[in-house]
């Protein structure tokens, strides 16, 4: 699958003479056809050989990586053990203070400062909103557990935002902090959450500390983003008219640069403080901290639906009320009205208001036991009715939902995974793969590429040739010299040799390593929510561009999802669907498809308006316009949101493997629980690596797209 | 060839060159800007990759004087006022601000100058979208550590100066487009500077607005008599509001002289086009061809030397022979026949100029 636009850019080629690209795929297409007959013969050509893992020498000795990197782990938690312990030890301190203080703050004083907050971010009807929440955690009994999180969360923010804050300083200043911090921020964002804690949890032992660690290192990096950004997007106008006052470095720095950057940096502290949050749950993995995270853990283990559902949405609800707040101060900047006078009770009536609601609260927590504590006798903890509800549901729509489920797994998921080859039984496609089948698959396949070569062109050919042969073997059972080719070539045609060479030698790694037969499994469940997605969530996006009531409907909803930690969208499925690469299916495609609505909706919204107009002016109708016009168009947009889908995806990954995944996501989680940091290690990178070959062969088509179209960014 | 009263330099842009390009330093060896052959080097940067922005640029400005630097877009213009306060950093050559070379002081002088004697007007208003109006107009007094009351005091002046008094509380963004530029004016001038600098900074407003900012842009200057560079691309604005124009092309100076010396004696072509359709009558001044020589006239009417035709022709109208051309302190320094106008007329006319 390349760019169609580049064959009309050079006529002349393809008809008379064959392209030395379409050359290129021909070669391909024997080499495969010869792995795939050879395939019985020569096992190596499918599974990957031990013998040719890499080996490092060391100390004499022929060490295998993942063996190398645990010793490297172990020599160094020996050597800094008490540095790490020590640096634990300076972060649970507050950590533990700011703990008690949350849960000694009787709830009338949390509440009446939450919602003052939310009232000073924006107005009333956030400050309400903010006091349901809160109401439905107090009542829910969940009360102890959200301070919990709170604390861990109130503890890593500031520590994010030093961090992001001063990386992001430094890069903007320092052209060689830029060329070390920008290739940090990619790969950190590629790698998977879980795959942080590993490293961390070897290092600091098991306690809240990793969490807050963790979650600090993790959330930073939409701040250092932001921040750069935000200091480099100053006018020229803004920062000329500083220097003309006569500021110094300083003085433009801190006085007009950084102020002038707010409104950008302020959206920073906001991703920031949803990332630490989604973070804070995740490391409730390791457990040994009673948050809200480990409860909805917990009871997800002990399969208790009701329960988890009722923790999972105190999470809901904190997530909306930490990003409504924090958006709030970010959209309001520089409204704020000036104080020229008043006595200082006047200039901060919002200060004061917090102060007094905690005194009374204080004070009415010593007077009656209820403002104290929320008595247990008045803990609505709805559970088993949830439960009920729940079977009741499944029992009453089992047909409609095992129908879909089984459909989607045999007809589709099942063939990715491990081929139709292997998977084609009369119970469930009504006939076996003989000979006779295969020849009938394979003439499809061939009918169809041709009449996608004739349609369109030879590329589109190529891609169904592709897919057919992935349907066929499944991702685990084509043979890996091919799929390398297949990859590689992609990504030379795509990107030129550099993009070519990245992917050679990032699944050179997964192979060496013995990543490989995970990585497809992860391949093959992320390639078919991808497509999912895209599918599913392009039409939701056409029709959100063209409507402006579906658009005002999906908007809240994506905002809404895209800032839930992660955990969240196993609830539902499992409640529904069991555990199994089905939920896992649908709770990705829940987190991933967001990007490919808004990107969709984006592009076709904001196709150039002249080429409509045009298009409209010749008669075309609404149809045609869409198809012939505003989706041409639109089309790098939607790969950049094509390629979002696939990062989001490749995040969601690890955190399905709770729920029974195989693949690289369960590799890491393992790894996790049993604090093998090689492992981790090689699990976690070759995630990363996957979501860079992706990131980077996307980029070079849509910009090249881009090109092509004449669009200029 | 200036006929302006006779003033002292106030800045002084001498052989000023800025090339962008990774060798640009080479082409000058350390030396001054001074060349021997210009044609032949601006040839040289630019066969060598690199963008002459501003070659060889020389000017003065002398002291309360309206210099107006007119060019295309890409004629070199910003950059050459960006060099003349060094937030663009020439390649070479001499800015000279009373008497020093301001491309030779430090840092810290430099801060110093601008924090005192500079003042500059941007054309999309640099405004600084977290400060209110007012904290916006004292931002250049507080970064040079003025205390608070003082400087209040001070911006409300300007303040009330561009006519903004009732908005100082407001920021930037509630401010339409011109509202927005008289608080850069009112800024630009809040340190009470000597040299003004406008880069352009009614081309963002509005035909009618920008005429009123004209209009209010000479008021001021009538009270405050600062000296002027003053950037734009529109020839119509710099012939009503210069005392002197430079016009550049490609980053060098085409010509320089008044307005109707450069409507009635293009240099070049590249002028000749700007000039064609300008009524001659709206630029051509009673200064321009009066006489000096003769009897002074007895008690005939007085016009300023800026009088325009447009306006002297009416005046002849009412049946005078003659009027004295009288400067600022009433001295009469020649006068005007409508013979004399005449002629002008018909020159102009003969030239295919615009009446």
């Amino acid at each position: 699958m390349t760019v169609a636009a580049q064959e009309q850019s050079a006529p002349g080629v393809g008809l008379g003479r064959i392209s030395p690209q379409l050359l290129s795929w021909l070669v391909f297409g024997a080499f495969a056809i010869l792995c795939i007959v050879l395939r019985d013969e020569m096992k190596w050509l499918v599974t990957y050989p031990k013998e040719w893992f890499l080996k490092l020498p060391i100390g004499g000795e022929w060490i295998l990586l993942e063996r190398a990197l645990e010793g490297l782990m172990d020599w160094i938690t020996a050597t800094f053990k008490p540095v790490f312990r020590f640096i634990s030890m300076v972060l649970t301190y507050p950590m533990r203070w700011l703990e008690d203080l949350l849960h000694w703050l009787p709830w009338p004083a949390t509440f009446a400062l939450v919602t003052i907050l939310a009232y000073r971010a924006k107005d009333l009807r956030l400050a309400l909103f903010c006091l349901a929440g809160l109401t439905y955690m107090l009542v829910v009994g969940y009360w102890d557990e959200s301070m919990s999180t709170l604390a861990l969360v109130g503890m890593s923010v500031p520590l994010s935002l030093t961090i992001g804050l001063v990386m992001g300083l430094m890069a903007f200043q320092y052209r060689w902090a830029r060329r070390v911090v920008e290739p940090t921020l990619d790969v950190m964002q590629t790698v998977p959450t879980f795959a942080y804690l590993v490293p961390i949890l070897i290092l600091f032992g098991v306690g809240p500390v990793v969490g807050m660690v963790a979650s600090a290192i993790y959330a930073s990096p939409p701040m250092v983003r932001n921040v750069m950004l935000g200091l480099r997007r100053v006018s020229d106008d803004v920062i000329e008219s500083g220097e003309m006052s006569g500021c110094n470095r300083f003085q433009l720095l801190f006085q007009v640069r950084i102020p002038a950057a707010t409104p950008t940096i302020m959206v920073g502290v906001n991703q920031t403080i949803m990332a630490a949050l989604s973070m804070v749950i995740i490391a409730a993995i390791i457990g040994g901290f009673a948050d809200i995270g480990w409860e909805v853990l917990s009871t997800m283990r002990k399969a208790q639906t009701g329960q988890s559902l009722l923790a999972g949405i105190v999470i809901v609800v904190m997530a909306m009320i930490m990003d409504r707040i924090s958006r709030g101060f970010a959209e309001r900047t520089g409204d704020i009205p000036l104080h020229a006078g008043g006595n200082f009770l006047q200039r901060h009536p919002y200060l004061w208001a917090a102060v007094a609601a905690t005194g009374i609260g204080i004070v009415l927590s010593h007077l009656m036991p209820f403002f104290k504590d929320y008595p247990a006798a008045l803990v609505f903890y709805p559970a088993e009715p949830l439960n009920d509800a729940v079977s009741w549901f499944t029992r009453e729509f089992f047909f409609a939902t095992d129908a879909v489920k089984t459909w989607t797994l045999y007809y589709f998921m099942l063939p990715m995974k491990a081929g139709l080859d292997n998977i084609a039984r009369p119970q469930s496609w009504g006939f076996s793969m003989t000979q006779t089948a295969a020849a009938i698959y394979w003439a499809i396949v061939l009918g169809l590429g041709a009449g996608m070569v004739r349609l369109f062109n030879w590329r589109a050919g190529v891609v169904v040739g592709l897919l057919g042969v992935l349907y066929f073997f499944g991702s685990t059972g084509t043979p890996w010299p091919a799929f390398v080719a297949a990859v590689t070539l992609i990504a030379y045609q795509v990107g030129g040799w550099k993009t070519a060479l990245f992917a050679f030698l990032g699944m050179a790694f997964m192979l060496s390593t013995g990543a490989w037969p995970r990585a497809m499994l992860s391949f093959y469940l992320t390639a078919t929510s991808v497509l999912f997605c895209f599918v599913i969530g392009g039409a939701l996006g056409i029709w959100a561009a063209q409507s402006d009531r579906a658009s005002a409907v999906l908007r809240p909803i994506n905002d809404t999802m895209q800032t839930m930690p992660l955990f969240v969208f196993l609830i539902p499925v499992i409640m529904v669907f069991l555990v199994g690469d089905f939920s896992a299916l649908l709770a990705i495609m829940m987190y991933a498809i967001v990007p490919a609505i808004r990107y969709t909706e984006y592009g076709l919204r904001n196709v150039d308006p002249v080429a409509v107009e045009a298009a409209r002016m010749m008669g075309c109708t609404e149809r045609q316009v869409l198809w012939r016009v505003k989706l041409p168009l639109a089309i790098p947009e939607i790969m950049l949101g094509l390629n979002q889908v696939i990062m989001f995806a490749l995040a969601m990954l690890v955190i399905a493997a709770l729920v029974g995944t195989k693949g690289l996501g369960q590799w890491v989680y393992d790894s996790l629980t049993n604090a093998r940091f090689g492992q981790g290690f090689i699990a976690g990178g070759s995630m990363a690596l996957m979501a860079m070959i992706a990131d980077r062969i996307i980029q070079a088509w849509a910009a090249q797209k881009k090109r092509d179209l004449g669009i200029v960014d | 060839m200036a006929q302006t009263q006779e003033r002292d330099t106030k800045l002084s842009c001498r052989n000023v060159w800025k090339v962008y390009g990774s060798d640009a330093d080479s082409f000058f060896n350390g030396g001054d800007g001074a060349v021997a052959d210009t044609d032949a080097l601006v040839e040289r940067i630019r066969e060598a990759g690199n963008i002459g922005a501003a070659c060889d640029v020389s000017f003065d400005v002398k002291e309360g004087e309206i210099f107006i630097i007119m060019g295309l877009s890409g004629s070199g213009k910003s950059t050459i006022v960006r060099c003349l306060s060094r937030l663009v950093e020439p390649t070479a050559g001499e800015v000279i601000l009373d008497g020093e070379n301001l491309l030779k002081v430090s840092k810290e002088k430099l801060i110093d100058i601008r924090r005192h004697k500079m003042g500059m007007v941007f054309q999309n208003f640099g405004l600084l979208p977290h400060l209110s109006v007012l904290e916006n107009v004292a931002f250049p007094l507080q970064v040079q550590g003025i205390d608070r009351a003082a400087r209040v005091k001070r911006a409300m002046e300007m303040i009330e100066l561009v006519g903004l008094d009732g908005r100082e509380t407001s920021y930037p963004r509630q401010l339409s487009g011109g509202q927005q530029q008289r608080v850069g004016i009112a800024r630009s001038l809040a340190v009470e500077p000597e040299l003004w600098f406008l880069d352009e900074p009614f081309s963002a407003l509005d035909p009618l607005i920008r005429r009123q900012m004209q209009d209010e842009f000479l008021r001021l200057q009538k009270m405050l008599h600062k000296t002027i560079v003053f950037i734009t691309h529109d020839f119509l604005e710099a012939l009503r509001l210069a005392d002197r124009i430079a016009i550049m092309k490609d980053g060098r100076v085409v010509q320089i002289g008044t307005p109707a010396e450069v409507v009635m004696k293009p240099a070049n072509a590249y002028v000749e086009e700007f000039t064609q359709d300008v009524p001659r009558v709206k630029v051509i001044t009673a200064k321009d061809i009066m006489s000096q020589a003769g009897k002074p006239l007895e008690g005939a009417k007085t016009v300023a030397p800026g009088t325009t035709l447009e306006q002297l022709m009416p005046r002849f109208g009412e049946g005078l022979d003659a009027v004295a051309v009288a400067d600022e302190s009433g001295t009469v320094i020649g006068h005007v026949t409508p013979q004399a106008v005449l002629t002008a007329l018909a020159t102009a006319h003969e030239e295919g100029g615009t009446l």
